[in-house]
């Protein structure tokens, strides 16, 4: 029971930056905008919120508040990830260049610009960028009562993740809501699934793919942050995320481009990236464990290919430049 | 007025250019992007002037410089030839990283096994060809789902790379290992280890004769036509009775083939050895150089140089100034923004309010 748990809780908590990745990813998508920099912006938004909490308690010294380190820490990477996402919108929606291409390239500036803010942080402050264990808690502990954790088996299993687990369950939540339940998400659908439809109807196709674009680049970054913070331990490492913004590309599919089934996906992705290290099976090695997560991703995609049901497919203009005079 | 409804910009799409305003456009980005990298070089403290002319001289001033940049430029020629008929396809192959490890790996399985087996030449054969096979099959089942079910390859062949890197990182810690515990696989025997030729590894003469190929071959063949008619419309290939599917499977097998190739002499030449990182990024970076060469096989030439004397200026960049060798990456990406948005002014028109007269 009690390795079950401890499987549980450290599937939730390896998920978590793959749930903000992927979440954002599917908003992006949804407009019909395939934006494969997620990995270029998640790095962006590690470097950035690192070094925004870094800087904010070099500032402020002993007296720096836990609350407001994560929130610059979020605002920063959600800023660096925007940007991102914002030269993305321009080239592909404005200029109308191939989304594939400007997408990789983004990957390509993204990684570069975080491994370089990364290192010319540590360059610049001494060899070592890290903030201090009193900040350190306030990014990796639960923000609940003692009395919720305390708990028997309730308390591990619901009560004693970090902020970020709780902030992104509900930025899941938000957005299959808003997707679903309102008009302007109606209008968001229509916009990925036929821009030219949406055009007649009066909706602003431009102003909807920029903002969900952004926006969407945004929450990625901000799971690169999550990764950073808590999982690699609020430290710049050369490694940076590994392959974490691929994995929720990935998982945007596994998902099947709904929200809430990303917090499920997110889980059971942590679930196979660590289970190597807590079911040892004989004959299967480590490294084959760690591909699951592919596999796993390339079977679902056979399948909805083959199974072929009207709702279980990509936005239908997903990878496409809407252009009004086109016919 | 009714003046007022005409929005302050309209676009139409332009047919075609005069070749001379076409390379205007294309340069004036080109300046632009070095512009802003300049601009990054200012906020970093450094003089940008300077760090322009250490990246030139670093990659392009010493022999030796010059030989390190050609290995560079190398793997990124060869996988933009490999992706050039799938992207003209319309068919979104950015699973070149994944077939370029796995004909790595197949190279490499024949090095560490066979070199005591066959002679020099014969080995680095079979190294090639079972290279080029193992990279093929790799690309061929993203294609085999896409012909049959339409199943998206973009993902497909993405998952695809992550599966067989995690695969060489097994080999590389278990079967493959050469001192236990080392996680490494051992350097090659001599026999399996390409000839140089001007200082270089001889890929740079496959790459180039593979780039005359591929040239006529997307040019001047029947198998270039119908993957240029695929691309333009599937329904059209398929009304003039093109086995689309076939295609798209021989296409794909084609391409991976030159992915696998490019593992070989990435593994055999350059590296000596096998590890999970062969690809190291340029699969994906080769997608752009193919792109912004419009998928002609003698501009990949010069783009791929270009990338390859940015990556190369800036490790030296490192050394003698101390900025972070990722800066290659940043202007790189810089440049790719550039050139990838000046197509825009090339392919369309802007119509400003007020001008009536139409422009021929």
């Amino acid at each position: 029971m009690n390795a079950l748990l401890l499987l549980i809780y450290n599937a939730v908590l390896n998920g978590t930056p793959l749930l903000f990745g992927t979440v954002g990813e599917v908003l992006t998508e949804k407009t019909g905008n395939l934006n494969l920099g997620v990995e270029g912006m998640m790095y962006m938004g590690g470097a950035l919120g690192l070094g925004g909490a870094f800087y904010y308690e070099m500032f402020a010294g002993q007296n720096a508040s836990g609350f407001l380190a994560v929130l610059i820490a979020i605002l920063c990477a959600f800023l660096g990830g925007a940007f991102g996402a914002l030269i993305y919108s321009f080239i592909t929606i404005t200029l109308r260049a191939n989304q594939n291409v400007t997408g990789l390239a983004l990957a390509i500036f993204g990684t570069g610009a975080g491994q370089f803010i990364g290192e010319y942080m540590r360059t610049t402050s001494g060899g070592y960028v890290a903030i201090s264990n009193h900040l350190k808690s306030a990014f990796m502990t639960s923000p609940l009562p003692a009395a919720l954790q305390n708990i028997p088996v309730l308390g591990p299993l619901l009560f004693q993740y970090n902020i970020f687990v709780y902030l992104g369950i509900m930025i899941a939540v938000l957005m299959g809501l808003y997707l679903r339940r309102s008009r302007s998400g109606l209008y968001l659908r229509a916009v990925g699934e036929s821009p030219s439809t949406a055009d007649s109807a009066g909706i602003n196709v431009t102003r909807y793919k920029y903002l969900a674009t952004i926006l969407g680049g945004g929450i990625s970054a901000i799971g690169g942050m999550v990764y950073i913070m808590t999982i690699a331990g609020c430290v710049w490492n050369h490694e940076g995320l590994a392959g974490e913004g691929w994995l929720a590309v990935a998982l945007v599919i596994f998902c099947l481009w709904r929200p809430v089934s990303a917090i499920f996906g997110s889980i059971l992705f942590g679930a196979l990236m660590i289970l190597y290290l807590r079911l040892q099976l004989p004959f299967i090695p480590d490294q084959i464990y760690k591909i699951l997560p592919y596999i796993v991703t390339v079977i679902v995609l056979i399948f909805t290919s083959m199974r072929n049901s009207k709702d279980k497919q990509p936005p239908a203009s997903l990878g496409l430049a809407y252009f009004r005079e086109d016919r | 007025m009714h003046e007022q409804k005409i929005p302050l910009i309209r676009l139409a799409k332009r047919d075609s250019m005069e070749p001379w305003k076409v390379w205007c456009i294309r340069g004036s980005s080109f300046l632009a992007a070095i512009l802003l990298g300049a601009l990054i070089f200012l906020l970093m403290g450094n003089n940008p002037i300077a760090a322009y002319g250490t990246i030139l001289s670093g990659s392009l001033g010493k022999k030796t410089a010059i030989r390190q940049t050609v290995k560079l430029a190398i793997p990124l020629l060869g996988t933009a030839l490999a992706i050039a008929p799938c992207f003209k396809m319309r068919f979104w192959n950015i699973g070149a990283e994944g077939q370029i490890t796995a004909g790595a790996m197949a190279a490499s399985y024949f090095a560490l096994f066979w070199y005591d087996k066959l002679p020099a030449p014969l080995l680095l054969l079979v190294m090639g060809v079972a290279g080029a096979a193992a990279g093929g099959l790799w690309a061929l089942i993203p294609a085999f789902f896409k012909a049959r079910w339409n199943t998206n390859e973009t993902l497909f062949t993405l998952m695809m790379n992550y599966i067989i890197i995690g695969i060489v990182k097994w080999l590389q810690g278990g079967p493959w290992e050469g001192r236990p515990g080392s996680q490494m696989i051992p350097m090659f025997d001599s026999a399996a280890v390409l000839p140089k030729i001007f200082g270089v590894h001889c890929g740079w003469i496959i790459v180039l004769v593979m780039t005359v190929l591929m040239y006529i071959y997307m040019r001047h063949t029947k198998h270039g036509y119908e993957i240029a008619v695929i691309g333009e419309s599937e329904n059209t290939a398929r009304y003039a009775g093109m086995n689309v599917g076939r295609i798209i499977m021989r296409t794909m097998f084609l391409s991976g083939g030159i992915c696998g190739v490019v593992g070989f002499i990435v593994a055999s030449g350059a590296n000596g050895t096998l590890y999970d990182g062969v690809a190291a990024g340029v699969g994906f970076t080769a997608i752009t150089v193919a792109w912004l060469a419009q998928l002609n096989p003698f501009a990949m030439i010069g783009i791929s140089g270009l990338l390859a004397v940015l990556e190369k200026g800036a490790d030296t960049l490192q050394t003698r100034m101390a900025v972070p060798a990722s800066i290659s990456d940043i202007i790189t990406g810089i440049f790719l923004f550039c050139m990838l948005g000046c197509e825009f002014f090339i392919n369309y028109r802007m119509i400003f309010r007020g001008k009536h007269k139409e422009v021929a």
